[in-house]
């Protein structure tokens, strides 16, 4: 390109075209179309305005309060749970969780979150890219129950991950090693089915809930109402000012049981290495004094968000520790429901406590031979011998006389075969077998050779420790059955059953568990020195004869007998009454010491709070009569004294 | 010599400028109110008077011996721009800024604006015909390439696409046949997959996937046009009042007194305040067209139009940006964003204007 030299006038000389004060013509209706397009620019750039702010200001504006405006939820704390004497089982305690913010959410920084936080970055990486789906405000929970050094990386990586969210919460704080575990339940964050069901109606999905046990029942008491504070934050999420809204919380209400925590621990300590259960029932009220179940589980392990490999092992274990065996485990008897059979033959008119059979170690019934515990027989006995030796042989012959229809009449009445209605989920019912069951479930009539089984607490009949405490402590207190429950506030509106029976008869059948402990019986091991224990053992075949044969080398399963005791004292008013339950427990003798423990721990306690009363009773009346005196009854007064410090060494006091 | 009197000076276009520069300075203030960046807003008052002093510099000078020196002026632009390459400091990704002594920091395309204007003016004014040669167009397209593809090279896209907007309104002043346009065109589709395959780099691609789908990458570039939109489409028709826009205060606008400066002024303004301020802008560039259309030659009609191109493609670029019409492309909007070599630029090509409207009556 060749350049002319510089002149101001260059045009005018170098050129014969036209004169230069026309020259600027030739473009000017180029210049026009740029005006006009300059006009649609400013009209295209306004219409876009127009759309966002005069269009859907409203759409933008809730949108940059959602930027701006964080709700931070107030966690209401659960309630707690009582004991009887006010003594707290489960409490709560502060801690935190970590939150992923998703809106935030760069990935790059997932490898060095999962680094200072002790988190597997693979399994990490999997639980980002299920939530995809998500909408992108649902967070997700990276940890409960940070430790300090995690709340310290938090701390200090603030301005690096904007997406981390430290949310303060309310933790369970449940016994340890199992403690009530079954009795308690534990929570755990809503499930999708669970909220679709009424009882969960007014859970939101980001809940804690309880999921079973009390937890469970008193779900809508324990929780109470979030709160919710409004904050502004900055596109990094730290918030500024002061919050702009306020709602507090409503903290859940406390709970009273009726679980005296000192028989709790009794009952709790005797079941260990044992699988089974323990109930201990005041029979006056129907108030649970203790509940337990074994094996247990850890409930503090689900307050803070099961691990999957501890919900493995406790998936896994084939004793069930998730079961309440108070409620839930559903085994025949045995021996302890003899007592009931003799009430039955006793009020029906069956019998007289004279009526006496001959055993021989078996008898036979309907060309089929019926075998005794006892396989040298019992020789000729009474119903009280009968109940005291426990002798299958009598019982035999008594549930022949009395009949099926008889049984599960008398049965019902106690309280078996039905749930009891104890305040806690999922009760179990046990089974009653009858004519009408046998036709109906069974499809296949009663047989009368299967009624003298049903006698002894064989064959088909089932009960759960709670209805078997239940149905003993009902016959205790003279045939008032009251409905057991947990929650102390239901003794006030509990209505018991009441069964209009001859004292007499009762007296014969307390009269013969009586014996049981005390008289040389199969329970003498639950005798107690000052306390007169009445009991029951129970010994209950898990399978038949024929079964046990044909699996006679297997030892995968277990199938030793079951062991029962049903025990109650005193003999006369009695205030409490205890079953134990032993899977496997052989023989009901074997477990009596359960019971008697459970019951002497009662008492114990029992004279222990009157002498404290006494004692108090005596202090107030001392310092009233003080007081009378008109000397000082608070501290006393500084007087002068020579203290021992101001008596020099050496000097003999 | 001509007659020369300060009354020929544009003060319409001057005061009209002046009100835009104050109304970028309240922004500023306002949206930095409280950040470590809040001294921007005096800073840039002085970049305002030092652009004042620059216009006045040009403006005293014959526009003729600007036209006669742009082949140094030219050669100095390339070889500042190969140094901003070398030396030039790393910024935001892009090198575009030369460090200078006592912290200042020179955009050098910016000052390459007005060299690319009167470049376009003199070679236009020089093929003396109202027909643009094909041969001589591509002469232009070679000049203008050099010093765009440099810029491009920076990589800042939105300078280089404003210095072909010059180009592209010089060739259409100065007689391009629309055959050549139609050919352009075609080639231009031919070429575009090919320029999105090899040229265009990752993150240029990526301002275009998300201007098309913003949701498609909310955290990324997408993040800034959902957030300019919701800073705009909040401040409604009356706007929330200076100082009072959550989207700029609480940061979820990036560089609120930079680039997305009108989005922070949309916020607080509203759309009265908008259409007040665009109606500043297009009076502005009227203000220009019509300076073009008295200029007393050719040279002089080039220079103005280059400098309405210049401002108009700025103008559109970055408030279609905020305003989601226009992908991402970060350059400033002209007298409104804090930045010196942003304002002196302008205020040079402002001087250029006068420069032609005060030598506009022939002796």
């Amino acid at each position: 390109m060749i350049l002319p030299p510089s002149d101001p006038n260059f045009e005018q000389r170098l050129t014969d075209k036209p004169p230069l004060r026309d020259d600027t013509r030739f473009a000017a209706g180029k210049i026009a179309v740029f005006q006009y397009t300059t006009v649609g620019i400013f009209l295209f750039l306004i219409s876009g305005f127009w759309r966002l702010q005069v269009q859907n200001p409203q759409f933008y504006q809730g949108k940059a309060e959602q930027n701006r405006i964080k709700s931070v939820p107030l966690l209401a704390p659960r309630g707690r749970i009582l004991d009887r004497d006010g003594r707290v089982i489960v409490d709560n305690h502060a801690s935190y969780a970590l939150d992923l913010l998703r809106e935030n959410l760069n990935e790059d920084h997932l490898k060095p979150i999962a680094q200072g936080l002790d988190l597997d970055y693979d399994a990490l990486l999997k639980q980002v890219h299920r939530y995809k789906k998500e909408p992108k405000y649902v967070p997700i929970r990276l940890k409960e129950e940070l430790s300090p050094a995690d709340l310290a990386f938090v701390a200090s990586h603030r301005d690096f991950f904007p997406e981390l969210d430290l949310i303060e919460a309310q933790r369970r704080l449940y016994p340890q090693d199992g403690m009530m575990a079954h009795v308690i339940g534990y929570t755990a964050q809503i499930t999708d089915a669970q909220l679709d069901m009424p009882e969960f109606a007014k859970c939101l999905a980001s809940d804690m809930v309880g999921q079973t046990g009390i937890e469970r029942e008193y779900n809508d008491t324990l929780m109470g109402v979030n709160g919710q504070r409004q904050v502004v934050v900055n596109n990094r999420g730290i918030v500024q000012g002061s919050p702009l809204a306020n709602k507090d919380y409503i903290a859940g209400k406390d709970l009273q049981l009726t679980i005296d925590l000192d028989l709790q621990a009794v009952a709790e300590l005797s079941l260990e290495d044992k699988i089974g259960a323990v109930v201990a029932l005041d029979p006056r009220s129907g108030e649970v004094l203790a509940m337990a179940s074994r094996p247990t589980f850890d409930s503090n392990k689900f307050a803070a968000g099961i691990k999957s490999r501890d919900w493995k092992a406790i998936q896994d274990n084939p004793d069930h520790p998730l079961l309440n065996r108070a409620i839930q485990a559903q085994f025949a008897p045995g021996s302890t429901f003899k007592p009931i059979v003799a009430l039955a033959a006793l009020e029906t008119g069956t019998i007289t406590d004279q009526f006496s059979v001959h055993c021989a170690g078996s008898v036979t019934l309907y060309g089929h031979v019926y075998h005794c515990m006892r396989h040298t027989g019992h020789g000729t006995l009474q119903l009280h011998s009968a109940i005291v030796q426990s002798c299958d042989s009598y019982f035999y012959v008594l549930g022949d006389k009395l009949g099926i229809d008889n049984l599960s009449h008398y049965a019902d009445m106690v309280g078996l075969g039905k749930v009891s209605g104890v305040d806690l989920p999922q009760e179990k019912a046990g089974l009653v077998p009858s004519r009408e069951w046998a036709t109906r479930f069974r499809h296949e009539k009663w047989y009368a050779g299967e009624t003298p089984s049903v006698a002894v607490g064989q064959a088909a009949l089932t009960v759960t420790p709670l209805q078997l405490a239940r149905a003993i402590g009902g016959i205790a207190v003279g045939g008032i059955w009251h409905h057991p429950h947990l929650l102390q506030s239901l003794g006030q509106t509990e209505r018991p059953f009441r069964a209009d029976l001859d004292p007499d008869n009762l007296k014969t059948v307390i009269d013969g568990m009586y014996g049981v402990v005390n008289e040389g019986g199969t329970g003498g091991l639950a005798r107690l020195a000052n306390i007169e224990v009445c009991g029951k053992t129970g010994t209950a075949q898990l399978n038949s004869m024929d079964y046990a044969k044909a699996h006679a080398g297997d030892t995968s399963k277990d199938i030793r007998d079951n062991a029962w005791f049903v025990g109650f004292a005193p003999r006369v008013d009695p205030e409490i009454v205890v079953v134990a339950l032993v899977e496997h427990g052989v023989h009901g003798a074997n477990e009596a010491p359960i019971v008697r423990d459970v019951i002497k721990a009662y008492f114990d306690k029992k004279v222990r709070v009157q002498a404290l009363k006494q004692q108090q009773t005596a202090i107030a009346s001392k310092t009233s009569s003080l007081s009378t005196m008109g000397l000082p009854t608070g501290a006393p007064q500084a007087a002068p004294q020579v203290s021992p410090q101001a008596v020099p060494a050496g000097v003999d006091r | 010599m001509q007659y020369l009197s300060l009354r020929d000076i544009d003060w319409t276009l001057v005061i009209i400028v002046l009100i835009i520069c104050a109304v970028g300075v309240v922004q500023i203030y306002s949206a930095t109110l409280g950040t470590d960046t809040h001294s921007s807003w005096w800073k840039q008052m002085l970049y305002v008077l030092g652009g004042i002093f620059l216009m006045w510099v040009v403006l005293s000078v014959d526009y003729h011996t600007w036209l006669h020196h742009v082949p140094i002026m030219y050669i100095l632009s390339v070889v500042a721009l190969l140094g901003t390459a070398v030396v030039g400091e790393a910024a935001f990704g892009s090198t575009r800024w030369i460090p200078l002594p006592g912290g200042i920091h020179l955009q050098v395309s910016e000052f390459v604006k007005p060299v690319i204007i009167l470049l376009v003016a003199r070679y236009l004014t020089e093929l003396k015909s109202d027909e643009l040669e094909i041969r001589e167009m591509l002469i232009l397209l070679v000049l203008v390439l050099i010093p765009a593809g440099l810029v491009l090279k920076q990589p800042d896209l939105g300078t280089a696409l404003t210095y072909f907007a010059v180009l592209v309104v010089g060739a259409f002043l100065g007689g391009l046949n629309w055959k050549y346009i139609a050919a352009v065109l075609v080639v231009a589709v031919l070429v575009l997959p090919v320029t999105w395959t090899f040229v265009l780099q990752d993150y240029q691609k990526q301002r275009w996937i998300s201007f098309l789908d913003p949701e498609l990458d909310p955290k990324g570039k997408g993040y800034q046009l959902i957030q300019s939109e919701i800073a705009i489409g909040s401040g409604g028709m009356l706007g929330k009042g200076v100082t009072q826009g959550t989207q700029a205060k609480l940061r979820f606008l990036p560089v609120p007194y930079k680039d997305f400066v009108f989005a922070a002024f949309a916020e607080e303004q509203g759309f009265v305040g908008v259409v007040f301020v665009l109606s500043l802008y297009f009076v502005m560039i009227m203000r220009i067209v019509q300076n073009a259309q008295t200029a007393s030659e050719r040279s002089g009609m080039y220079i103005c139009m280059g400098v309405a191109a210049l401002l108009l493609s700025h103008i559109l670029i970055n408030v279609g940006m905020v305003a989601g019409l226009m992908p991402v492309t970060g350059i400033p909007l002209p007298f409104m964003s804090a930045g010196g070599s942003s304002v002196w630029s302008n205020f040079l090509a402002l001087g250029l204007v006068s420069n032609v409207r005060l030598r506009r009556f022939v002796n």
